[in-house]
């Protein structure tokens, strides 16, 4: 078991309830989407696997740890364990291809020969190979998704957290993304998919859990997939 | 710190420097502005200290003894004068002594004292320096009851006044010095706050990515002594040619004279030097743990 939730509830200090009641497993080796609508409490649910957020009530463990009586210090090496890839991309943009992959391994005291070969390893994974000079403006939507999703890698994630990563993309480019993140999937890698695109998931015949006003509203597994709308 | 890491630090720093180059300028300029008000503060500060210290190191408290008071006696003052504590001189001076100087004062070749006044009026009496000057008012008063002491003078009133002058002087230039510093803390701390901002988003995925705090902090905070350093240097460099130049031209001004002593200017501008470079930390330090708390 990689990621459970126990009864999660998540009230924010303005009175919004985000998570009512949440309980979920995700084994290690998995690929999950995450679906509902705007406000459904998918981000809150993505940020909390991460740590930004803890939960008002309830448990959460990843990798066995629980993120709630997780100390502050030890939240470096919870993230050092997660990926995260996000639909705006998030690169630093007056950095090269190269520096922002690279950055990811920098800010935690990676050794200079490590990163460089580690580096050019994820930069041919993510097809961007030839690329490693250019600047994120001279790329298109999907090379800088592939950007981000290389920085995700870098650090051999357990898990690889996916916030609406297709969000800003054309479907055939999503597609591709797509292609990739399952690839990645399909080397060890649980992969958390927050989306609303629902032309992807159908494709995919993977997990689906959906979200309704904090609630799951469904946990549908490929198996079942072809009974569902 | 490892040695790879202070590497990355540094190169982190001066990377941010080059390409905030416009913001770095800002903080630059702000910390010189800064602390070139400070300094001249410290240095109008410190030349009316070492006036006002010169003129209560001044004081000193004359005890006139009787007329008819005979060697013995003069010795026997003499004696417990000096078994006062707080005393560092005791001069005596005649009054034949007394006399010359007077007639020194007053200008010899104009006329004679002596032959005016037919026979010296004036008594023998000790010249007292006080440890601490301070102290005069209360020594004063120990030395008037000194048998064979008629009167003593150390300027009653105007000494006192003297002394609460510079005290309040001393306070108040304190605490102008003070809230000068706080100030440029939150001017500084305000433009620093404004560079970090421009790399909040860098922040925000270090802290997601696992970066440890002070990994994050460490190169903000060299780029804080940095320019802080920096800041100071111009301003040190101004100040000495401005004040180097007065020094040159004048050695006082409206009578207090100007503080020149090489050892106490180069404490001065070292000390504004670590200012800047403190300034620098401290407003990184106010400026960047929100940026943190991811």
């Amino acid at each position: 078991m990689l990621v459970q939730f126990y009864n999660v509830s998540k009230i924010y200090a303005n009175g919004v309830k985000a998570l009512d009641d949440i309980s979920i497993k995700i084994d290690g080796g998995e690929f999950v989407f995450l679906m509902g609508p705007s406000g459904a409490g998918k981000s809150t649910m993505i940020k909390m696997l991460y740590r930004e957020e803890i939960p008002s009530r309830g448990q959460i463990f990843v990798a066995s740890r629980s993120l709630v009586r997780m100390k502050k210090k030890e939240i470096p090496a919870l993230r050092r364990n997660i990926g995260v890839v996000f639909q705006d991309f998030k690169l630093l943009e007056n950095k090269t291809v190269y520096e922002n992959v690279s950055f990811a391994m920098e800010v935690v005291g990676a050794n200079h020969r490590e990163i460089k070969s580690r580096v050019i390893e994820v930069i041919k994974m993510v097809g961007l190979h030839g690329k490693e000079k250019s600047l994120p403006g001279e790329l298109s939507g999907g090379e800088q998704q592939r950007v981000g999703i290389a920085r995700a890698l870098t650090n051999r994630p357990l898990l690889l957290i996916a916030d609406e990563p297709t969000g800003n993309l054309d479907m055939n480019t999503a597609q591709e993304i797509m292609e990739l993140l399952f690839d990645i999937n399909r080397k060890g890698t649980t992969v958390i998919m927050a989306t609303h695109a629902w032309e992807l998931v159908k494709a995919a015949r993977k997990r689906v859990i959906t979200l309704e006003s904090g609630k799951i509203d469904s946990d549908i597994n490929p198996g079942e997939f072809t009974l569902c709308k | 710190m490892q040695i790879r890491n202070a590497v990355y630090f540094f190169r982190e720093a001066c990377k941010s420097i080059a390409r905030n180059h416009l913001l770095s300028i800002a903080t630059v300029s702000t910390i010189t502005i800064c602390i070139l008000i400070l300094g001249m503060s410290v240095l109008i500060t410190l030349n009316t200290s070492t006036f006002l210290d010169s003129l209560e190191s001044d004081v000193e408290i004359m005890a006139y003894l009787d007329q008819d008071l005979d060697n013995a006696g003069v010795k026997d003052v003499q004696e417990k004068l000096e078994s006062l504590a707080g005393i560092e001189t005791i001069t005596f001076v005649s009054r034949e002594q007394a006399l010359k100087d007077m007639q020194e004062t007053l200008g010899k070749k104009d006329y004679d004292l002596e032959s005016t006044l037919g026979k010296n009026p004036l008594p023998d009496s000790f010249e007292i320096k006080a440890t601490d000057s301070h102290d005069v008012p209360d020594l004063a008063v120990k030395i008037e009851k000194i048998y064979g002491i008629y009167k003593v003078n150390y300027g009653k009133g105007i000494v006192e006044q003297l002394f609460s002058t510079a005290r309040w002087v001393r306070v108040v230039s304190l605490v102008f010095i003070f809230l000068l510093a706080l100030g440029a803390i939150f001017l500084i701390a305000t433009t620093i706050r404004l560079a970090i901002f421009a790399r909040r988003k860098e922040i925000y995925l270090m802290k997601l990515i696992g970066s440890t705090d002070w990994f994050i902090r460490w190169p903000f905070f060299i780029e804080g002594i940095g320019l802080g350093s920096l800041g100071s240097l111009l301003s040190i460099i101004i100040l000495a040619a401005a004040y180097g130049s007065l020094l040159s031209r004048v050695d006082t001004i409206l009578f207090m004279p100007l503080v020149s002593g090489t050892n106490v200017l180069i404490n001065l501008y070292l000390s504004l030097f670590a200012a800047g470079a403190v300034l620098g930390i401290i407003g990184t330090g106010i400026s960047i743990n929100r940026f943190l708390d991811v």
